[in-house]
C-alpha cells in the first residue's frame, strides 16, 4: 500500500520541480487525449508548444503572446496578493471591465484634444475604477462581514451590465452609424496605448505588468506589509499576534488587486482591443486565477504561468485551425494543467512511501 | 501467584527517526492501580495506544488473563474490557450528558433506558450527574465524569486514564480518586498515567517509568520518595530554579475592572479583573483550563483591545492599544498555542524571530525588512536557549514542541521586556527545558521585569511565582503571597470543586 507521510518541512526541491513536472504529465496526458481524438499527439503538442514560438508565422504569433500574457499577468499578481493573505477576490474579470469602462470613458470626455496628459490620466482612471469595484467588496466585508468571494462574483455580472449598458448609450460612437460600441481609441492618437516597438506586440500594460512583477516580488520579499499579508494567510492568529490590522490587510489586497485588474482592463481597452464594446471582455479576470495559482502565488512563477497560459490559448487556436481538434478539447488540455499542478503539489508537503505492513 | 490480568512483554514500536518504546515489558494485576510515569515524550501515549488498539507494536506481546491479545482496532480492545479516558475529551458542546454517550455506543439503547442506566453507574461510583444537562453547561471536572462514566458503562476490567488530574481542581481530584478507589475495591485493574508523582503516591499500588521509551524501573510509589521516582524519570539529578530574594519596584502594570467578550463561541468573557504587577514581581495565575486564560493573554497582548484605563503600564493607559504599539512600550507576550499563535508554522524561525521582534529589535526600516539583522537575532535565540535546530531556515514546525517553546520563550526574552506575560509557558516540554524556561523567566524578572505566568501546572507556579491568583470562569481571584498557601485555599481559589457534589457511598 502507499502512503502520504508529512514532510517535516516543506520541500524546496519540488516546490521548483512541481510546475515542470505538470507540465510533462499534461503533454503526456494531453497526448493521450489527442490520439484518441485520432490526431498525431506529437504533431498536436508540437503545434501548441512549438508553432507560436519558432513555426512559419511566430513572428506574428509572439506579438500575440505579450498582447495575451499581459493582462494575465497584471491581473494575477494583484489576485495573488490578496490569495496569498486568505482574500479570496473572484471578480477581477469585473474590475477589468470598470477599469476599462473608466479609462476609456476619461479618454472620450477628453476627445479631440491632443495633448500629452490624456493618456495618463486615462490611465489613472482606469486603475480607480478597478479599485473602485475592488472597494465594495473590501468595504462589505470589514463593515458587515460579508463574504468577498460572493460579492466579488456577483460583481461581475452587475459590471457586464454596465458595460452593455454605456456600449449602448454612454460612451456610444456618435458617428458609429447607430452600432453599439464606443469610438475606436486606435484611431485616436493621444489616447492611443500603441505598440511601443512596431510589431513586437509590447505595449504600456506589458510594461506595467513587468514593473508589477518587480513591484510584488520586491512587497512579498522585503516589505513588513509583504510579511504581514503571508504571515495572515499562513497562520491568522500569528498575524493577529504580530499586530496585523486585518481591516487594512483586506483594503490593501482587494483595492491593489482591484487597481491592477482595472488598469489591465484599460490598456486592454485602448490598445488591442481599441472600443468598448458589449463583448469586450474575454475571461481574462478568471483565468488569471489559474494563471495566480498555476505560478504558486509567486510573481516570478506568475510571469512564467502567464506567458505558458498564453502560450496554450495562441497554440490551441493554431490546433483548432490547423489540425481541426475541437475547443473543448484544448480546454480539456488547460484544465489538465492545472489539476496536475495542484496534484503535485502535494508532493512538496508530502513524500510517498511504501507502507510496511504493521504486524503485531 | 496468579496470572497477571494484563501482561506486556518486549513491546516495541519505531516511528521514523524515534522508536517510541524499546522492549517494553510489566505486568497488570487484577484489581491493581499502575501507574505509568514519564515525561513528555518518553513514550506513554504510544504504549497505551497500543493496548487501545490505536497503534500496533512493531514487535513483542500482550496477553490478557493468559490469552494472546492483539487488538486490531478500539473496539476490538473495548469488546475485551479495556476502557479509555482521554486527556482531552471527544464531547459534543451542544448534546446533553446522554446523547454524548449513546454516540459513542455500538448499540446505544432507548434514551430513557439510557438516563437511568447513566443515573445508576453515576451513583453508584460516587460521580453525580445529570444524564439530561448539555454538556457545554459542564466544568472540566463534570466533562470527565461523563467520559468516566462512558467507560464505567462497558463494565471495564482494565480502565486506562491519561493524565486525568491536569483539568481538574485540587478538590476535584479528591473526588476522582475515591472513584478510583471504589472501582479497585471491585476488582477493576486501572493503568493511570501521570507524571504528578504525589498523586501516584496516594492512588498506586505499582509504578512503572519510562525513560525515552525504554522501561527503566519499576517501584511501589508508596514506599519511595517523589524524589527519587523524578530522578529516575529523568534519568538525572533535578536542577529546581534559583530564585534570589528580590525588592519590588514601583507598579509597573495595573489592570483595574476589566471586563470583556470573548472574541470566540465557547471562550469565556473576563469578568471585572483587578490586579498589578511590581517591578521585578511574578505573578502566577492558575486556574482549570477554559476559565479565561487564552482571553487573560489576548487582552494583555493586544490582541482583544479594552477602554483605554482598564489596563496601565507604568501608569499610562494602554487599553486601546493593539501589539505593535504595546511592544514598543515593552509589554511582551508569549502565547500557550505555540504553532499558529506565538508561530507561524510553515515558515522559517527566521520569519518567526521577526513576527514579534520587528519593533523592538530594529529589524525594518521604514516598512523594509532587514533579514540579515533578523536572521542573527533568530541565531542569538537558537544559542542563548539551546534550541536544538540545524538553523534559523527552518520551518517552524520542524522543531519539538519544548523547541519551539524555548525559541518563543527566548524571543521575547531577549527583546528585555519591561512587562512580560507568558501562557503556558512550559506545556509539554520536558523536565530540562522547563527548568531552563523557568530559570529564565526568574532571571528576567530578576532584572526588574514586571513578569505574569499564566499556568496550569500548580507546581510551576509554586516553584516560580511570589503572588498567587486564580482564574475562575472569567474572574480572578484577589492575588497572595505564594509563601505559605495551603493547597486547600489554592483549590478555593480556583473554584473548589465548581460545585461538583460527592455522593457518598
Amino acid at each position: 500500500m502507499i502512503v502520504l507521510e508529512k514532510r517535516p518541512q516543506p520541500s524546496k526541491a519540488w516546490s521548483y520541480a512541481t510546475p515542470l513536472v505538470a507540465v510533462l504529465a499534461t503533454m503526456v496526458f494531453g497526448g493521450i487525449l489527442f490520439a484518441i481524438l485520432g490526431k498525431n499527439p506529437i504533431q498536436a503538442i508540437g503545434t501548441i508548444f512549438w508553432e507560436p514560438l519558432f513555426g512559419e508565422f511566430a513572428f506574428y504569433y509572439r506579438p500575440q503572446l505579450l498582447v495575451k500574457g499581459a493582462p494575465l499577468v497584471l491581473i494575477a499578481i494583484g489576485l495573488s496578493l490578496g490569495f496569498r493573505a486568505g482574500i479570496w477576490n473572484i471578480g477581477a474579470e469585473g474590475q477589468y471591465i470598470m477599469g476599462a469602462i473608466f479609462g476609456a470613458g476619461a479618454g472620450l470626455a477628453f476627445y479631440p484634444l491632443d495633448a500629452f496628459y490624456v493618456f495618463p490620466i486615462m490611465v489613472i482612471a482606469g486603475a480607480f475604477g478597478g479599485w473602485l469595484w475592488a472597494a465594495i467588496p473590501a468595504f462589505l466585508k470589514v463593515r458587515f462581514g460579508t463574504n468577498e468571494i460572493l460579492v466579488s462574483l456577483m460583481l461581475v455580472y452587475v459590471a457586464e451590465q454596465m458595460l452593455a449598458s454605456v456600449s449602448l448609450g454612454l460612451l456610444k460612437n456618435p458617428e458609429g452609424f447607430g452600432f453599439p460600441g464606443s469610438r475606436n481609441l486606435q484611431s485616436y492618437e493621444s489616447a492611443h496605448n500603441a505598440e511601443l516597438i512596431a510589431g513586437s506586440g509590447m505595449h504600456w500594460g506589458v510594461v506595467t505588468a513587468l514593473i508589477a512583477v518587480i513591484f510584488a516580488y520586491v512587497l512579498l520579499n522585503r516589505h513588513m506589509l509583504g510579511f504581514h499579508i503571508r504571515l495572515t494567510g499562513e497562520a491568522p492568529r500569528a498575524a493577529k499576534f504580530a499586530g496585523v490590522n486585518p481591516a487594512r490587510l483586506i483594503l490593501f489586497c482587494l483595492g491593489m488587486s482591484g487597481a491592477l485588474a482595472g488598469l489591465a482592463g484599460m490598456f486592454e481597452v485602448a490598445g488591442p482591443s481599441g472600443q468598448v464594446s458589449i463583448d469586450f471582455n474575454v475571461g481574462y479576470g478568471f483565468t488569471a486565477i489559474i494563471v495566480a495559482f498555476l505560478g504558486r502565488l509567486h510573481p516570478v512563477g506568475i510571469l512564467l504561468a502567464g506567458g505558458l497560459m498564453a502560450l496554450t490559448y495562441i497554440g490551441g487556436e493554431i490546433a483548432q485551425s490547423q489540425l481541426g481538434l475541437p475547443a473543448a478539447a484544448i480546454q480539456v488540455f488547460q484544465g489538465m494543467l492545472l489539476f496536475f499542478l495542484l496534484a503535485f503539489d502535494l508532493l512538496t508537503n508530502y513524500r510517498i512511501r511504501a507502507a510496511r505492513n504493521e504486524v503485531a | 501467584m496468579t496470572t497477571p490480568l494484563l501482561s506486556l512483554q518486549g513491546l516495541t514500536k519505531a516511528y521514523p527517526g524515534v522508536v517510541a518504546n524499546d522492549q517494553v515489558s510489566f505486568d497488570i494485576g487484577e484489581g491493581e492501580v499502575h501507574a505509568l510515569l514519564g515525561e513528555n515524550g518518553a513514550g506513554k501515549s504510544t504504549l497505551v495506544k497500543m493496548i487501545y488498539g490505536l497503534v500496533k507494536p512493531d514487535s513483542g506481546t500482550m496477553l490478557l488473563r493468559g490469552q494472546a491479545f492483539a487488538p486490531p482496532e478500539p473496539r476490538a480492545a473495548r469488546a475485551d474490557g479495556i476502557a479509555m479516558v482521554f486527556q482531552h475529551f471527544s464531547l459534543f458542546d451542544a448534546l446533553n450528558v446522554a446523547e454524548n454517550i449513546a454516540l459513542g455506543m455500538e448499540n446505544p439503547p432507548a434514551m430513557g433506558d439510557l438516563a437511568a442506566r447513566i443515573r445508576e453507574v453515576s451513583e453508584t461510583y460516587g460521580l453525580p450527574l445529570d444524564p439530561y444537562r448539555t454538556v457545554g453547561d459542564l466544568s472540566a471536572g463534570e466533562r470527565q465524569r461523563v467520559e468516566i462514566i462512558r467507560c464505567l458503562l462497558q463494565d471495564p476490567k482494565l480502565l486506562i486514564m491519561d493524565e486525568p488530574t491536569s483539568v481538574l481542581t485540587p478538590q476535584e481530584v479528591d473526588i476522582l480518586f475515591e472513584t478510583l478507589n471504589k472501582l479497585r475495591s471491585e476488582g477493576t485493574s486501572i493503568l493511570y498515567i501521570s507524571h504528578k508523582l504525589e498523586e501516584i503516591r496516594t492512588l498506586c499500588d505499582h509504578a512503572t517509568i519510562l525513560r525515552l521509551g525504554k522501561n527503566v524501573g519499576e517501584c511501589v510509589p508508596a514506599e519511595t520518595s517523589a524524589r527519587d521516582m523524578a530522578e529516575m524519570m529523568v534519568g538525572s539529578t533535578l536542577q529546581t530554579p534559583e530564585r534570589s530574594g528580590r525588592e519590588f519596584g514601583e507598579v509597573a502594570l495595573d489592570v483595574s475592572g476589566l471586563s470583556v467578550p470573548s472574541p470566540s463561541e465557547f471562550g469565556t468573557a473576563l469578568k471585572n479583573v483587578h490586579m498589578t504587577v511590581r517591578k521585578g514581581e511574578v505573578l502566577g495565575v492558575g486556574g482549570v483550563a477554559g476559565n479565561g486564560q487564552d482571553e487573560l493573554l489576548g487582552v494583555l497582548s493586544g490582541e482583544i483591545t479594552t477602554a483605554p484605563d482598564a489596563i496601565k503600564f507604568n501608569g499610562q493607559p494602554i487599553g486601546k492599544l493593539g501589539p505593535t504599539a504595546r511592544r514598543k512600550l515593552g509589554v511582551l507576550t508569549a502565547p500557550e498555542e505555540r504553532l499558529g499563535h506565538a508561530a507561524a508554522p510553515d515558515m522559517s524561525l527566521t520569519e518567526n524571530a521577526l513576527l514579534t521582534g520587528s519593533v523592538r529589535e530594529g529589524l525594518e526600516n521604514n516598512g523594509f525588512l532587514k533579514w540579515a539583522e533578523t536572521k542573527s537575532f533568530a541565531e542569538k535565540i537558537i544559542s542563548a536557549f539551546d534550541v536544538r535546530t540545524p538553523g534559523p531556515e527552518n520551518a517552524a514546525r520542524s522543531l519539538s514542541g519544548g523547541n519551539l517553546q524555548k525559541f518563543v520563550i527566548g524571543r521575547e526574552v531577549l527583546q528585555n521586556p519591561d512587562v512580560l506575560v507568558v501562557n503556558q509557558p512550559t506545556w509539554g516540554v520536558d523536565a530540562a527545558a522547563a527548568a531552563s524556561i523557568r530559570q529564565a523567566i526568574l532571571d528576567l524578572a530578576a532584572k526588574g521585569t514586571a513578569v505574569i505566568c499564566i499556568s496550569q501546572d500548580l507546581d510551576e507556579l509554586m516553584e516560580i511565582s511570589d503572588s498567587f491568583a486564580a482564574l475562575n470562569e472569567g474572574r480572578l481571584s484577589a492575588p497572595r503571597t505564594t509563601t505559605g498557601l495551603t493547597v486547600d485555599e489554592i483549590g478555593l481559589m480556583m473554584g473548589g470543586a465548581h460545585g461538583m457534589e460527592v455522593a457518598h457511598v
